[in-house]
């Protein structure tokens, strides 16, 4: 047989409809809820919580409607792994687009060396 | 081993795997990385999306109001309730129902992911067509921000662009199910295309769950 | 005669049915699921491509051996660096060792039958033929002048030339990448024989897995770059121009993004070659197997976060150039331990000197010029100097060349006896490597020297006091031609007139060794029950 650890344990498990029927309601809810925040003047908390329900469903369809609440551990690493990949992408193109207007002050050879020197010689 | 004889394989059986088992293990693998894949490449629209929004938050404000909310809400529940169809359809393979039942999920399934294609199209887009909002084909927006409306648009025809091009191969994926459903070639022994195509579905309804907020509700509509 | 020739009773003879004798006609040839005649085709369409990329080169370097130009207007010249650098990044190197190589060996050396989806393997392959087709066409029906990198505002807006179809065939040929990894990864992961747990497999195998995982996680992005440039071109919208809050910079982090980790899809697999090479030809095993295992992946996983360094003077923030910086240095680190960790396999091995050993040898020392040169580029301070000039391009010709061709030479050499069952001629063979490695030097090392001096690269003309360093390189260049030239044609010979090899000609351990040459359509009589680890050669001392 082959060594493959991850072995049949997926399929074999059966949602029950009532499950996804619950999870499908949860989604619909979450939608309704997204669309009246959004005519509810909260500021910057407006979009916070559209995405934090967002990610929400984004869970429920995965664990439930794809399976992954039952699945190997393979998978979850894969599937972290494509967000965390998605995560590089944006955060090192973030720290270049939205830094251009910082300032580099030169500070010469001891820069903030300023404030170590009185430090050390505290210790002393 | 399990080398078992030439006819004792169970229908839907590669003989490049041992056991039916591997194959199954394999096509799930191979669908979730090729989903990975997927989310590197929306992610990359994704990215440029949020870059711009970061930086000119005021003209994407602006042209998210150009889009109805209720259509977008529309769909994001047609969507959802088509991927509720499909799990319905791959558990009433994995339960062994007859294949019409099967079938007729599917078909509930194609017939919901139609009806997104065709109020995008009839609702959104046409009218977009009207409004004169679609960059570089027909645009004559002239209220306040233009080159930043002009940019949010742009990110809204590709993005949702790109999400209705999937959604229309699932249907194709779709409409070969059906068949093949029909062709008895499914049981609750095998199963894997259902099953695969469903994750496929089931991702590109998350990829529209994320766009709704993203491109609708911009700044909310107070 | 070769003393590593392993030595039989009786001379071998070519085994009468084979994967390449099982089926006739070119239907058989052109419908084929299995991934050792994929392999071939690949080999066939990527050596094509080779020589046309290779043409461009030649052109490029006759044209330098004047200052101001011998043979081309300078459109024209910017037409040539730009195809021979598209055609050659992703229609030569991406593929050519995955897709050959790859193919051909990995359900060999893991032991399964075959790969896990053989039609998306032969599709993967008329995909490449779609993209490659269309990029051929745009190149001979008026070629692109942007360079391979495809800046805007220059390829959005102001180009003449096919830039649209030349995206698109790499757009094309990029789902071709995407369905190798994928498969490959399925394939290791899922089709081991039994008895083959992770630690035991060819590092062969550990480097094309990493290589996967990047031709996975990289390859969408530059689909989806290409499609925002193609939009851009086509609509004229502004997605990059700054006048109208775009910024031409976000395309290039999203172009790097691939294409920074794609330069380690081109040279991990040739480490890889490299690790079976060294071992082989010195009767020894890897010194740290797992080191070199986990470097593999410590490559691939650090080439996604150090784009940037490609940025350094384009207009990047300071502080994102810091951070780039600084994860490029530790790029380096698990390179140098593979460096380290062959150079120690090879002390007191029993070292023999075929062919594929002088590729793997030359590999080792050239690739890590190019890889310390690379520190160089890293430091912010010194790119500031050498970025734009013929430093870079030297750079990155020793690692992509004198690193991965080597490789690839090395590699098609140690396994053609597998793959033909046949014995090329290794004199010649030898003749060849040596004048590659003499070309390559000749062409490549003036170019640092030029490049320190401030010669420009990407420039039709240059000042009068660069013609004796360019005359030189061009020199160099016409050898190198000639040396891939000969084994193109002993390697043709050989599959008709060279003598039988045998299931194992170089004694070397690995499942693909215990097999007759060429190989069964189904690879195994019996898949078998692996029990040793690899490179099980022993203590050092000379054993078959």
């Amino acid at each position: 047989m082959s060594d493959h650890g991850e072995h049949g344990t997926h399929t074999e498990h059966i949602v029950p409809i009532s499950t996804y029927l619950l999870v499908f309601l949860a989604l619909m809810i979450g939608t309704g809820v997204t669309t009246w925040v959004a005519y509810i003047d909260l500021g910057k908390w407006n979009t916070v919580v559209a995405l934090v329900i967002a990610f929400c469903k984004m869970i429920l369809v995965v664990l439930f409607f794809m399976h992954v609440k039952y699945a190997t551990g393979l998978t979850r690493v894969i599937i972290i792994a494509g967000f965390f990949w998605l995560g590089i992408m944006i955060t090192l193109s973030c720290s270049d687009e939205l830094t251009r207007t910082w300032e580099i002050v030169p500070q010469g050879w001891l820069g903030n060396g300023s404030m170590i020197l009185p430090l050390l010689s505290r210790l002393f | 081993m399990s080398e078992l004889a030439h006819g004792a394989h169970p229908q839907g059986f590669a003989h490049q795997f041992e056991d039916i088992e591997q194959q199954r293990d394999a096509g799930r693998l191979g669908m979730w990385t090729f989903l990975v894949t997927e989310i590197l490449f929306f992610g990359g629209m994704f990215t440029s999306y949020i870059i711009y929004r970061l930086l000119h938050l005021p003209s994407f404000v602006q042209g998210s109001h150009q889009l109805i909310v209720k259509f977008g809400a529309t769909n994001t529940a047609v969507l959802i309730f088509s991927s509720l169809t499909m799990a319905l359809a791959i558990r009433s393979a994995q339960t062994g129902k007859k294949k019409g039942t099967i079938i007729f999920w599917l078909i509930l399934t194609m017939i919901l992911g139609a009806a997104f294609i065709a109020i995008k199209l009839r609702f959104e887009w046409y009218r977009d067509w009207t409004e004169g909002l679609i960059p570089g084909v027909h645009w004559f927006y002239n209220g306040p921000h233009a080159p930043g409306v002009k940019m949010f648009m742009c990110f809204y025809f590709f993005m949702t662009g790109l999400h209705a091009i999937h959604m229309v191969v699932g249907l194709g994926i779709l409409t070969v199910l059906v068949i093949m459903t029909a062709r008895d070639k499914f049981s609750s022994e095998y199963y894997s295309p259902l099953e695969i195509s469903g994750l496929y579905w089931h991702f590109v309804d998350i990829v529209w769950i994320f766009l709704f907020p993203l491109l609708y509700l911009i700044g909310g509509r107070y | 005669m070769s003393t590593a020739v392993a030595e039989l009773h009786e001379a071998p003879t070519e085994p009468r049915v084979n994967y390449l004798n099982a089926t006739y006609g070119i239907r058989s040839w052109l419908l084929t699921l299995d991934h050792k005649r994929i392999g071939l085709l690949y080999l066939g369409s990527i050596t094509l491509m080779f020589f046309v990329g290779g043409m461009a080169a030649v052109l490029m370097r006759l044209h330098l051996t004047e200052p101001q130009g011998a043979l081309f207007e300078p459109e024209t010249y910017n037409k040539m660096f730009s195809t021979h650098g598209i055609i050659m990044v992703f229609f030569f190197l991406v593929p050519s060792i995955p897709a050959t190589l790859g193919n051909f060996l990995i359900p060999l050396m893991i032991g399964a039958r075959d790969v896990a989806f053989p039609r998306l393997n032969l599709m993967s392959w008329y995909i490449f033929i779609t993209g490659a087709s269309l990029a051929l066409f745009a190149t001979l029906s008026g070629g692109v002048d942007t360079g391979w990198t495809f800046y805007p505002p220059y390829s959005s807006t102001y180009s003449h030339t096919n830039v649209t179809i030349v995206a698109l065939g790499v757009f094309v040929a990029g789902f071709s990448s995407i369905l190798t990894g994928l498969n490959f990864i399925v394939t290791i992961h899922k089709m081991r024989a039994p008895g083959m747990t992770w630690f035991r497999l060819p590092l062969f195998i550990w480097a094309l897995y990493a290589t996967s995982l990047i031709f996975v996680l990289g390859t969408p992005v530059i689909a989806i770059t290409l499609f925002l440039l193609g939009m851009e071109r086509i609509l004229h919208v502004g997605i990059f121009d700054p006048a109208v809050g775009g910024d031409p910079l976000l395309f290039q982090h999203l172009f790097w993004f691939y294409s920074h980790p794609a330069v380690y899809i081109m040279i991990l697999p040739g480490m890889g070659v490299v690790s079976e090479l060294i071992t082989a030809f010195s009767r020894k095993k890897i010194f740290g197997y797992a080191f070199v295992a986990f470097s593999s992946l410590s490559i691939a996983i650090i080439s996604f976060i150090v784009w940037g360094h490609h940025m350094f003077v384009t207009g990047q923030s300071i502080y994102a150039g810091l951070v780039f910086s600084v994860l490029s240095f530790l790029v380096a680190i698990p390179s140098a331990v593979k460096v380290f960790n062959w150079t120690a396999t090879l002390y007191k091995g029993s070292i023999s000197y075929e062919a594929p050993m002088l590729y793997a040898l030359g590999f080792i020392g050239l690739f890590t010029i190019g890889g310390l040169t690379g520190l160089f580029l890293a430091s912010l301070a010194t790119d500031v100097h050498l970025n734009g000039t013929y430093f870079i391009v030297a750079h990155f010709h020793y690692v992509m060349v004198g690193g991965a061709v080597m490789a690839y030479m090395g590699g098609l050499h140690f396994w053609w006896p597998k793959i033909t069952g046949r014995l090329y001629p290794d004199l010649w063979a030898r003749i060849a490597a040596a004048i590659i490695f003499l070309g390559f030097n000749l062409t490549f090392f003036p170019q640092f020297v030029l490049g320190y001096l401030g010669m420009p690269r990407r420039y039709a003309i240059y000042p009068q006091e660069f013609q004796v360093l360019n005359v030189m390189s061009s020199a160099g260049a016409s050898i190198l031609g000639i040396g891939y030239v000969i084994p193109l044609i002993y390697l043709i010979w050989s599959m008709r007139y060279g003598p039988p090899a045998g299931p194992n000609p170089w004694g070397a351990k690995g499942l693909e060794w215990t097999i007759q040459s060429p190989p069964l359509t189904e690879n195994f009589e019996k898949i078998p029950i692996v029990t040793e680890d690899a490179y099980n050669y022993g203590s050092g001392a000379s054993s078959v």
